[in-house]
């Protein structure tokens, strides 16, 4: 072998390990292109504010003025002496625990019920939906006149029946009743939606298995289709105390968290904090105790799903 | 499975679907009827004789309101499939380098609770002018659509390689196989993400309630709860706005409550 084909033979190998780096970069560089507009999005509008706002909960800030560092005061503050932040916790998890039987339970009982494959089932299906989609101003009015003590629809039902009926959204006892009622009215769809799908999922040779044996109705409910949608179940749980915890809308449309502050649920205090008092920095660390609740019960939700989830 | 009989069956839907209807229903004959016959004793559902001089009153009021949610909403759908469908259409289907790592950080994000960066979001907002215009309303939410790119991406992973391959054999640019080969390929993906898109611009609450003080500027349903005790000072006039709030969505969905529900049931599970 002379020198010269030494030499190409390295140029070529050189040039090909240049090739090879060129394309790679080509294609990091259209990868980095496609996902720009989503990464910068996701730094300007939440990793950044996120920062800030950790900063946030260790000052006293308006907004406005330089914030003033004060360690972990806000925290300290909120669960020594803020009797506000206590009742509003207190009155989201009433929300919460009563909501999300609630709109579990019935939602299994539309989904059995539609799953059925029966004439005009489309049309019971859209109409439990409904509420779902519809705006929650929209539903919150609908409510609020209809929760009137003297003249509302409630009360006036109830009248025929010969109760009567009670304050509803301005007794400290029966408005937050109240607003669960509609929350659960108006989420149902979502539960019974995904219930559905998991019904419509069940392998059919279960069933005709458990009639052979002999199994009635209620049994294979309550030994096959339940024990088999439990997946399903632990989605829905988590999903519907992320959500509920956060419940905003429908108390502030139905009851701005009156009478006095018995609906004030946490979010609805936070954005009192925020957008109302201008205490930024308390409602910022009120918003990371949030974050710690959800995370929390989540985690937990996800260890304890060993002792009852069935998967196949 | 035969828990109950047909006919029993039928009675208990109906029931079910006259406790989720009435208050629609309530709604819609409210708005039709004159003030004064609006809250009765005994409550009616129906109305009697059709009063639509009410509608033609809230139609002076709210064709801004409306042209700002139909404006918003379309905002919101065109920018959310295109930074949604490019971002998953890379993590599906690109190779580069961070790509894994990348995805995993975006997911990462969606478990803190927006109210923590709701707050500093709306201070940076003053400070660069943009309270009290719409562009915190849709520019934030179409940089950031997250979910959507998740299922964007689950849907590009099922598209067959061939029609790739196919594309690059021709020639086609990165971007010429992704915007003509494979977006076509997703329209399901791609109508369930714009119906929720959709319906979560139209019906959203908290983003103009905090960012929006013009009347000029606001959407329909905010505008409702927020000019109540000016403009709708009537029951019956609140409920026709409320009744022209609910119906797009409500058309929406009838027409799309398939892609809607199979999003639901994308987001939501596997089987």
């Amino acid at each position: 072998m002379s020198m010269a084909t030494i030499t190409m033979a390295r140029d070529r190998g050189g040039v090909q390990v240049a090739d090879v780096r060129r394309a790679r970069r080509r294609q990091n560089l259209t990868g980095w292109l496609f996902i720009s507009p989503i990464v910068v999005g996701v730094v300007a509008f939440q990793f950044f504010p996120i920062l800030v706002s950790m900063a946030a909960s260790l000052t006293d800030w308006n907004g406005i003025a330089a914030p003033k560092f004060v360690g972990l005061r806000n925290f300290t503050e909120m669960f020594g002496d803020d009797p506000l932040f206590l009742q509003t916790f207190k009155n989201t998890v009433y929300f919460t625990l009563a909501s999300i039987p609630l709109t579990i339970g019935i939602g299994l009982v539309l989904a059995l019920l539609c799953a059925r494959p029966i004439r005009g089932v489309a049309f019971f299906r859209t109409a439990y939906f409904a509420p779902y989609v519809t705006n929650v101003v929209a539903i919150g009015f609908v409510w609020f006149w209809f929760f009137q003590p003297d003249n509302g629809v409630i009360n006036g039902l109830l009248d025929q029946l010969g109760i009567h009926g009670p304050q509803w959204l301005s007794s400290s006892s029966w408005a937050m009743p109240a607003v669960i009622m509609v929350s659960v009215w108006q989420g149902i769809g979502y539960p019974m939606i995904i219930l559905l799908a998991g019904l419509q999922g069940l392998p059919a040779e279960y069933f005709e298995s458990a009639r052979i044996d002999g199994a009635g109705a209620w049994q294979r409910l309550r030994y096959i289709t339940l024990p088999l949608l439990t997946p399903h179940f632990l989605f829905l749980l988590i999903t519907q105390f992320i959500t509920s915890f956060q419940v905003f809308g429908l108390i502030y449309v139905m009851t701005k968290g009156g009478p006095g502050h018995a609906t004030s649920v946490y979010i609805f205090n936070i954005y009192q904090n925020a957008f109302s008092y201008g205490k930024v920095g308390y409602a910022s660390a009120m918003a990371w105790i949030l974050f710690a609740v959800i995370a929390a019960v989540t985690y937990l939700q996800w260890k304890l799903q060993k002792r009852w989830v069935f998967y196949t | 499975m035969r828990l109950v009989s047909k006919t029993s069956q039928y009675v208990v839907m109906s029931l079910f679907a006259i406790v989720f209807l009435a208050p629609l229903v309530w709604m819609i004959s409210a708005s039709l009827r004159p003030e004064a016959k609006v809250l009765s004793v005994p409550p009616k559902f129906l109305p009697t004789d059709a009063h639509w001089d009410n509608y033609r009153q809230v139609f002076e009021l709210i064709p801004v309101f409306l042209w700002n949610s139909v404006k918003l909403a379309g905002l919101n759908v065109i920018g959310i499939l295109i930074v949604a469908s490019m971002a998953g259409y890379a993590f599906a289907r690109l190779r580069f380098a961070g790509r894994d790592a990348a995805f995993m950080v975006l997911l990462a994000t969606s478990i803190i609770p927006g109210i923590a960066y709701l707050i500093p979001q709306y201070i940076v907002f003053r400070q660069i002018g943009w309270v009290d215009t719409q562009y915190p309303l849709w520019v934030p939410k179409v940089l950031t659509p997250v979910f959507a790119t998740f299922l964007m991406r689950q849907s590009f992973l099922t598209v067959p390689q061939e029609l790739e391959d196919a594309g690059k054999i021709d020639g086609a640019s990165t971007f010429g196989i992704y915007w003509r080969i494979m977006l076509p390929q997703t329209k399901p993906a791609l109508a369930a993400i714009g119906v929720f898109t959709f319906l979560e611009s139209w019906n959203d609450l908290f983003g103009p309630l905090i960012y929006i003080n013009s009347e000029n500027l606001q959407t329909l349903p905010v505008a409702l709860a927020q000019f109540q005790g000016e403009y709708f000072t009537q029951i019956s006039l609140l409920m026709c706005g409320a009744t022209v709030s609910v119906v797009p969505v409500i058309a929406v969905f009838l027409f799309a409550q398939r892609y809607f529900i199979q999003g639901i049931t994308m987001t939501g599970m596997k089987g």
